[in-house]
């Protein structure tokens, strides 16, 4: 069994509005392993971004435990977890707001240098800029311009060479190619990956994106409505999707093939509001196999051996509903 | 606005021998907007000669401010007497040039007092939120609540006038618009991703407030506090017209058209000279601060 870095347990987050409590991560658990990268995927609004700020304490959570490295981040004080912060990372997804307008290349790089104090001398910490900006492939003439005379990809590189410069063991990607095109997308995730062999890092990777989280991550995390509703190593996933939600997400890719004739899945109706939301399964109102238990007890995930987690009543006999 | 020279001013163009690039901050960006801009560099030129003679006042001015010479009075501009004489014989020229130093100053003392109050204020209401932005602001609407001038009046009249009272009755009425001000460009900034990014990183609140939050909160405050000066300098004359402000013999703008108003029928001058001294200094203002504004609006940045 491969060791873990991070274990979340009933993690939960709620904001409350003026309507009720929205139930933004409601019980949700999950692990990654060393040098791994959990996909974490699910629609706008899920709570998918959310989940990411939690585990870093971005955002505190309403309850549930994040144990990383067998501790529980969640109990640590203000100092402990400014110390923690040099473990944990996060890049962005907008690289355009994710960047101070007036600060130039190198002071956006140093800052987490700057900030902990990592270096008393000032030529030691322009030489470990200039490093961090040859690791993520940003030209070294750039130093002093300013984020504003920079195209997208660049602005990622800055964003990764700032979350690299502690020499983290996890980064949470939030989405960190969504905002660019799609040839810069290739580019930077190959970066990730080339960084994540040389520094043997720990990816959590959110995406809205299918092919995407496909392409980068070890296992992949489904989540829909503020919970994890299927989480399993990609190639079974991909093969063989077993809860309703990721066999519709799944159906929705599109095959660049005309030969191929498959099943589409069509979701009906709206995501339901996550404010107060009922008992039940959170996808009873659009899962085409429902049945009147789906409405009364929330299903909870469950393993279903080969590492597989599945949050459904009829995980392996889904039958169409006869409504 | 002209954008004739733009070409040859390409930020690309500006790549030292080595191939980096030198350092060029934001700021920079904006003193080449604003040199495009025609009526605010009139206004920057309005300005800067004001300052000037306000500081060689005493090297321009013919006479000095206090100078009587009642032989000489009520005299219409001739040679002698640029702008002719009051009805002291006291030189009106030297008079509004050393009049420049008193509005200045009150503009600018005033303003700065208004503005690291209010700015202070807005700064802690728009970061921590919740009940102390509730009190803070509720507060500046009981401020804002009373009119501008009768608040300064009222101020003028519990600590008795003066300059130093002019500047701080000036100042406190003008706390709410900075405290609003520096509250919303907080508030926008409050939720952006560079600021969580510096909190990833383990930055406190101090960095982040004067790191990240000031330098990009500053535009607005730019602008308001250089149209501010020219709402000062005007509540200033106001008061010393009615007799609240600066007292004679210091030369104050207002004070000496309050003074001319007796004579404005058979000598017009006397008053129209201070009127115009005003006028062209707040017109200078606003049309820096309305450059200013421009300048710094990044959505006008081309």
């Amino acid at each position: 069994m491969q060791e873990r870095l991070l274990e979340v347990r009933n993690l939960k987050k709620y904001f409350s509005t003026k309507k009720g409590l929205l139930h933004a991560v409601d019980d949700v658990n999950f692990f990654i392993n060393k040098g791994e990268t959990l996909g974490l995927v699910g629609e706008s609004g899920c709570g998918k971004s959310t989940t990411g700020r939690v585990v870093l304490r971005l955002l505190e959570a309403t309850g549930g435990e994040i144990i990383f490295e067998d501790k529980d981040i969640l109990q640590f004080s203000k100092d402990e977890m400014r110390e923690m912060r040099k473990e944990m990372q996060i890049v962005f997804q907008d690289p355009f707001a994710s960047l101070n307008p007036r600060m130039s290349v190198s002071e956006i790089i140093a800052e987490p240098l700057r900030v902990n104090k990592i270096y008393k001398d000032k030529i030691d910490m322009s030489k470990r800029v200039a490093e961090l900006m040859d690791t993520v492939g940003l030209a070294e003439r750039l130093v002093n311009t300013y984020p504003h005379e920079l195209d997208g990809g660049r602005r990622q590189r800055i964003g990764i060479a700032r979350a690299l410069a502690l020499k983290p063991k996890f980064i949470v990607q939030d989405e960190p190619v969504s905002a660019l095109d799609v040839s810069i997308q290739a580019q930077i995730l190959n970066l990730m990956d080339d960084l994540q062999k040389e520094f043997s890092l720990t990816y959590l990777f959110i995406s809205h994106d299918l092919s995407v989280v496909k392409h980068v991550s070890d296992r992949i995390a489904v989540m829909y409505l503020g919970k994890i509703v299927e989480l399993s190593d990609y190639k079974s996933m991909f093969k063989e999707p077993k809860h309703p939600y990721t066999q519709a997400l799944l159906s929705a890719i599109p095959v660049p093939s005309i030969e191929v004739k498959r099943e589409r899945i069509i979701l009906e109706g709206d995501v339901p509001s996550p404010i107060n939301p009922p008992e039940g399964c959170r996808f009873y109102g659009r899962c085409r196999y429902r049945q009147p238990i789906c409405n009364e007890k929330t299903p909870e995930l469950e393993d279903i051996g080969n590492d597989r987690f599945v949050a459904c009543h009829f995980t392996n006999n889904l039958k169409e509903a006869t409504v | 606005m002209s954008n004739v020279k733009t070409a040859s001013q390409n930020p690309q163009s500006q790549v030292a021998s080595n191939g980096t690039k030198k350092k060029r901050g934001p700021w920079r960006e904006v003193w080449r907007r604003m040199k495009k801009n025609k009526a605010a560099m009139v206004g920057l030129l309005i300005i800067l000669i004001l300052i000037l003679s306000a500081i060689f006042a005493d090297v321009i001015a013919p006479y000095g401010y206090d100078e009587q010479s009642l032989v000489d009075r009520l005299q219409t501009p001739n040679s002698k007497h640029l702008l002719g004489t009051d009805n002291f014989g006291r030189d009106i020229f030297s008079r509004i040039i050393y009049g420049s130093r008193i509005s200045l100053q009150v503009g600018f003392i005033a303003v700065g007092i208004a503005a690291i109050l209010g700015g202070t204020l807005g700064a802690i209401a728009g970061y921590y939120g919740g009940k102390l932005d509730n009190v803070i602001m509720r507060c500046i609407d009981i401020l804002l609540a009373i009119p501008g001038i009768l608040l300064a009046i009222a101020i003028v009249a519990t600590l008795g006038p003066g300059l130093r009272n002019v500047m701080i009755a000036v100042g406190i009425g003008s706390i709410p618009s900075y405290a609003r001000i520096v509250r919303a460009s907080v508030l926008s900034l409050r939720d952006q991703e560079f600021i969580e990014a510096a909190r990833a990183v383990g930055a406190n609140d101090f960095r982040i407030i004067t790191k990240h939050i000031i330098p990009n909160s500053m535009a607005p405050i730019i602008v308001q506090a250089t149209l501010g000066v020219a709402n000062a300098i005007l509540s200033a004359a106001g008061l010393s017209f009615l007799g609240l402000g600066i007292q004679p013999p210091t030369p104050e703008w207002g004070a000496m058209l309050s003074n001319a108003r007796h004579y404005l029928r058979d000598y017009p001058h006397i008053a129209t000279f201070p009127g115009l001294a005003i006028m062209i200094t707040i017109f200078g203002l606003n049309l820096l601060g309305d450059g200013l504004r421009d300048a710094l609006d990044p959505r006008l940045k081309s």
